[in-house]
């Protein structure tokens, strides 16, 4: 896929790579912990170096998910929060100039809910750069990809260690933007080590598409992301970032975001 | 008669992605993708194995019982106005037709070389069943069970750790069947390489919804036999209670192609404006616990808590073959409430001496509201999914007599 000017997602990943970083992409259930918090977390993650933001779009049932991720769930849905509190939050950070890249991520029964075509649109027209749907797989994703693509939106899909070449090729095939490499066999939650069998499963995905490879789920510190950043080209901080936002209060929480995506992005080493 | 696991080729198989017209598929975890293609490889090599039909055919015959007894409800016949006949699951070891698909699945983990299963259980039959195949084979058993149901169902939680089985109370969400099951494939993403996940019904990702129903279609090939036996004809109605559907399927199966009738009975728990679990009477399609199916959901597309009086039929989903069975119109179903069901269990007690499962009730409760509808000619065949002692705690409560 040729790079064009309007591809946030290829652009952050050009931009990084010039100037030599591992870009870092934060998850955030939208709604979550207040209804109206997700805009200034995501600013403050963004001026704190997050290359591109992931906003969880709450699902009642969340299976490939811990408990970090399925609590935030359920009280985002408490608060009210659905497909439209996505749609608004990325419309207001478009609205303040945030020109990095927002991927929707979430379960694919909200968006089947709202309507497919009216999702995409809606999404794409609210500045939503990709996809990221955890239960739809390439092979049953064909009546969102269409429309997807013919809206401008990437459909990013997910490998796992587990993943055979088949599938490798298949969602080589049918993805874009980049690919979410699933760090470990298991579902989300901050791990204190990452997998020993890394570095060869990014090397089998490696060897079978051009797509700029992500790693998520079970990545915490500085140090994963350094360790991610020898094997791909970007790193997703899932878990770990939601329970710091949830153990944070509200007035707090813009500088503690901001010094944690520091942090992780080795911004403040300079 | 001996039990004939045969599985028949199938006019209403699903096409090659799991899907029934629109329902069905794998929508699941990339993680999972690999370990779905290797069951479907091992389901469809083992099917045809001779060793392995003639080691479930012993199992089913020597262990659990099969061929389970049809039985002619003679009192309830005359109450009804036609002939019913019961299809005794009951009569089953461990209480229900949970243990058909059970056991087979346990025979296939066993060749596919996993040695630790998990299951999600609501009502506990399921747990108890597949605890009951663990420790048969030796295998390592953990069950998966919401912590509102394990308060309702204390004595199949006993039972399965007597078993050998753990039990873990999961507390996320409505507490139920539903959350039990996300807990289950949350497991499963996690330990696949070792773990066998046997669903309990006719939902979950392709291929569990064709396969569990091709081990419980034994109940609707028996039953058919067996009928032609005493009545050397067809049944005019089949009649079966529907949660996630798997002794509904297990009943119909061998008649799809047939001209009989088939009604499947859901929970109309305190009404269908109320609080119910009639998920093909009031539900929407959408996509929960791998599949595409009708679901109870609300606007948003987040899943609704079910309630049901029977905690098997505490489900805000369905197996998606009945999605198509109701879709095609080729089933229909019906929905019938807590006090129903209630009604249709001493009923059925009293007039033939049978105490039945309260999910098994709703389909008695349906078999009742045909009386006026049906010739005294007509044979009615009930799937009696199964037995009612795990439930007289409840119904005594319900009743509110203090035991």
């Amino acid at each position: 896929m040729t790079v064009q000017t309007e591809d946030r997602i290829a652009r952050a990943f050009a931009a990084a790579r010039a100037e030599g970083r591992t870009p870092v992409f934060p998850f955030i259930p939208a709604g979550w912990p207040e209804i109206d918090a997700t805009v200034e977390i995501v600013e403050a993650a963004v001026a704190g170096g997050a290359a591109g933001v992931e906003i969880g779009l709450p699902f009642s049932d969340p299976m490939g998910d811990g408990p970090t991720n399925q609590r935030a769930y359920e009280e985002a849905i408490r608060n009210g929060a659905n497909a439209e509190t996505v749609f608004a939050a990325v419309r207001e950070l478009r609205a303040r100039g945030v020109s990095v890249p927002l991927i929707v991520m979430g379960y694919f029964n909200p968006l089947l809910s709202y309507g497919i075509s009216r999702f995409v649109q809606t999404a794409a027209e609210a500045g939503v750069d990709g996809l990221i749907t955890v239960d739809l797989p390439p092979q049953e994703a064909g009546e969102v990809e269409a429309p997807a693509r013919e809206a401008g939106l990437h459909m990013i899909y997910l490998l796992a260690p587990t993943s055979t070449e088949d599938r490798i090729q298949l969602v080589a095939d049918h993805g874009s933007g980049f690919i979410y490499c699933v760090g470990v066999v298991g579902i989300t939650g901050a791990r204190s080590v990452l997998s020993d069998e890394l570095p060869e499963y990014i090397a089998r995905v490696r060897a079978q598409t051009d797509l700029p490879l992500a790693i998520g789920f079970g990545i915490s510190s500085r140090e994963h992301v350094r360790q991610v950043g020898e094997y791909a080209d970007a790193a997703v901080v899932g878990s770990a970032f939601v329970q710091l936002v949830g153990e944070t209060p509200r007035e707090e929480r813009p500088a503690k975001v901001r010094a944690y995506l520091e942090e992780i992005t080795g911004r403040d080493s300079g | 008669m001996t039990p004939n696991p045969e599985i028949p080729a199938d006019p209403s198989a699903p096409n090659e992605l799991g899907h029934w017209g629109e329902f069905g598929g794998q929508y699941v975890p990339e993680t999972l993708m690999p370990a779905l293609a290797e069951l479907e490889q091992a389901y469809q090599r083992y099917r045809e194995d001779p060793e392995f039909k003639a080691e479930l055919e012993a199992l089913l015959k020597d262990y659990v019982g099969r061929p389970s007894p049809l039985t002619l409800a003679s009192r309830l016949s005359e109450e009804v106005g036609a002939k019913v006949y019961l299809k005794r699951e009951d009569l089953n070891h461990t209480g229900a037709h949970k243990i058909n698909a059970v056991l087979a699945q346990a025979l296939l983990a066993r060749r596919m070389g996993k040695k630790r299963i998990i299951a999600e259980t609501g009502a506990g039959q399921h747990g108890v069943a597949t605890a009951t195949a663990c420790a048969l084979f030796d295998l390592d058993c953990v069950v998966y069970m919401g912590a509102e149901d394990v308060r309702r169902q204390s004595l199949n939680v006993f039972k399965m750790k007597t078993l050998g089985a753990e039990v873990v109370a999961v507390q996320s969400g409505s507490r139920t069947l539903k959350d039990a099951t996300n807990e289950a494939i949350r497991d499963w993403v996690t330990n696949v390489r070792d773990t066998y996940y046997i669903i309990g019904s006719v939902v979950g990702p392709h291929p569990y919804p064709m396969m569990v129903r091709d081990f419980q279609s034994i109940i609707g090939r028996e039953a058919k036999q067996q009928l032609f036996e005493k009545e050397g004809r067809l049944p005019t109605i089949a009649v079966a209670c529907v949660g996630g559907g798997s002794n509904a399927i297990g009943l119909f199966h061998e008649f799809i192609p047939d001209q009989v009738r088939l009604i499947g009975v859901e929970a109309a728990g305190e009404g269908l404006d109320a609080k119910h679990a009639a998920t093909l009477s009031k539900g929407r399609p959408g996509v929960l616990h791998g599949s595409r199916s009708y679901l109870l959901q609300d606007q948003w597309g987040q899943i609704q808590e079910a309630h049901s009086i029977s905690a098997g039929l505490d489900y805000p989903g369905v197996g998606p073959e009945h999605s198509h069975l109701k879709l095609t119109e080729r089933a229909e179903y019906r929905a019938v409430t807590d006090d129903e069901a209630l009604d249709a269990f001493q009923r059925l007690s009293r007039l033939e001496g049978i105490i039945p499962a309260l999910e098994s009730s709703h389909a008695i409760a349906q078999v009742l509201k045909l009386k006026g509808e049906v010739k005294p000619d007509d044979i009615i065949l009930v799937n009696l999914s199964g037995r009612g002692d795990k439930d007289m705690n409840t119904v005594a409560q319900a009743l509110g007599v203090s035991l």
